[in-house]
């Protein structure tokens, strides 16, 4: 049997804080945006999928980059670089954004968390981040830019996720949605947000990396947890309709053709109080007026064959019309979806098209996303 | 007695009489990990040596299946295609893929012992 994955080198890979545990709980380490990441642990990718789906799933996502922007007149320094309402942010409450680039691509996608008046706590993803803290340094000249290297970071996701930390940190039980506090958890000082990337309710917890294992491993003993791997969070992340970048957008593609219009403030939009003003917002603006050539949508698989990124997408007629950027098994739906790139025209929900796989034409049709609903606790 | 055959690919091969049935080995299906889709070859099917001649995908990875000889696909195994997880339940027994008959059944004597798959598996 020959495998088709690519064999990176494990060994110059870096290691989060919880590298040991992940070994000693079984994880396949394999080699993820320059970290070792377990991909998975004994119970598999499909089990720990659905047991985040049940009950409570913990992730070690420490390799993300943690990074805090503050100074005077930092909210809007920051308006020059992300199309949100930094300004009317209030203290805890966060966003989602993306980083766009002179040309109204996207550098990078993040969530931007107000700390104080003039703090702003920043997750980017690990294999951007060096270019963020650039892109940053370059443009907000006067702010004070610092990189939190000695923070580890743990998403705690599911369903039950809520009543456990609810139980651990009472006062993360008012948190809604997109919401953070400063508390302790097991006496160790964290800053925890109700969001995450599942789809399901949950949290995210950012804590001194010394003291992640400690923190892990008091949640584990709790028989609502699992650990879970990168493959699960990946097929969750898919069955959410939310995107991966490098796969789903990246600085070739914009924000209007990532489908990722809402995360542009109403404020930010023409006609706003605050129109534009942030990099690239005049091919913004122009794609929002006139349209785009191609479209991120989902899609769905008739049958079971998974279609993967880097699929041809084909019309009736043989027309190279697409190419599918996310896909794979979801195994909430026991079904095959995917996201895929779509010249205008065939963008519409319902359109039946052709992957390419292996040589075969495999039938996929346009479906709304989320694929699963999205359960986030809006109080 | 039956006799089973390996290859470094993690392939095994049952000689029963004249045909010989075709697998993946344990170890193939913990590092593919859930398998959800199977394809398999259409009985009558003349495969070369070294010729894909099933796939199989798991969440995580597509991987294929090819044999170091020539032969005939006699039989596939619908159950795999319907539940692919068999895969991963019983790989060298419910979770079989297809019979072939060789074209020269001395072929399979090339292949490895279950000793000598276990030695270069672990190493």
């Amino acid at each position: 049997m020959a495998q088709n994955s690519l064999k990176h080198s494990l060994k110059d890979s870096l290691k989060t804080p919880l590298y040991d545990l992940h070994v000693e709980l079984g994880g396949k380490m394999v080699p993820f945006a320059g970290y070792a990441m377990p991909v998975q642990y004994a119970a598999g990718i499909v089990r720990e999928h659905q047991h985040t789906r049940d009950a409570i799933g913990i992730f070690d996502v420490s390799h993300m980059g943690q990074m805090l922007v503050s100074g005077e007149g930092v909210a809007e320094a920051l308006e020059a670089l992300l199309p949100i309402d930094v300004a009317g942010l209030g203290i805890n409450q966060q966003c989602y954004s993306v980083l766009t680039t002179e040309s109204g691509g996207i550098l990078d996608d993040l969530i931007v968390t107000r700390w104080s008046e003039n703090e702003f706590f920043l997750v980017v993803n690990a294999a951007t981040s060096a270019g963020d803290l650039k892109h940053l340094q370059n443009h907000l000249r006067g702010c004070d830019i610092r990189v939190l290297g000695q923070r580890a970071l743990l998403a705690v996701q599911g369903p039950k996720a809520g009543e456990l930390i609810g139980e651990l940190a009472p006062e993360t039980r008012a948190l809604t949605f997109m919401h953070g506090v400063h508390t302790k958890l097991f006496d160790h000082d964290c800053y925890i947000t109700r969001s995450g990337y599942t789809g399901e309710d949950g949290f995210e917890i950012s804590v001194a990396d010394t003291a992640v294992e400690a923190v892990t491993r008091e949640l584990l003993k709790d028989p609502r947890t699992a650990m879970i791997g990168l493959g699960a969070r990946d097929t969750l992340r898919l069955e959410a309709g939310l995107c991966l970048y490098g796969n789903d957008m990246d600085r070739t593609t914009s924000p209007i053709e990532a489908g990722l219009q809402w995360s542009i403030a109403r404020s930010r939009r023409a006609g706003g109080d605050k129109a534009g003003g942030f990099l690239g917002a005049e091919t913004v603006f122009a794609q929002m007026e006139e349209g785009v050539s191609r479209k991120r949508v989902g899609f769905t698989v008739a049958g079971k064959v998974p279609v993967r990124a880097g699929a041809d997408v084909i019309d009736e007629a043989g027309n190279i019309v697409g190419k599918v950027t996310s896909g794979g098994f979801g195994p909430t739906l026991g079904a095959s979806i995917g996201m895929a790139y779509l010249d205008r025209g065939y963008e519409k929900v319902g359109t039946d098209l052709y992957a390419l796989v292996r040589g075969k034409q495999i039938a996929i049709t346009v479906a709304k996303t989320p694929f699963v609903p999205q359960r986030y606790y809006r109080g | 007695m039956s006799n089973v055959k390996y290859t470094k690919s993690h392939e095994w091969f049952r000689a029963e009489g004249d045909l010989v049935t075709v697998g993946i080995t344990d170890f193939a299906q913990s590092q593919l990990g859930d398998v959800v889709f199977v394809e398999l070859p259409e009985a009558e099917r003349a495969l070369e040596a070294d010729e894909e001649a099933a796939v199989i995908e798991s969440v995580k990875a597509a991987g294929d299946i090819s044999l170091p000889f020539a032969a005939t696909v006699v039989e596939v195994n619908t159950a795999v295609e319907e539940a692919p997880e068999l895969v991963n339940e019983d790989p060298e027994g419910e979770g079989w893929f297809f019979r072939v008959r060789l074209e020269d059944p001395s072929a399979l004597d090339a292949l490895m012992s279950a000793e000598e798959y276990a030695e270069q598996a672990e190493g």
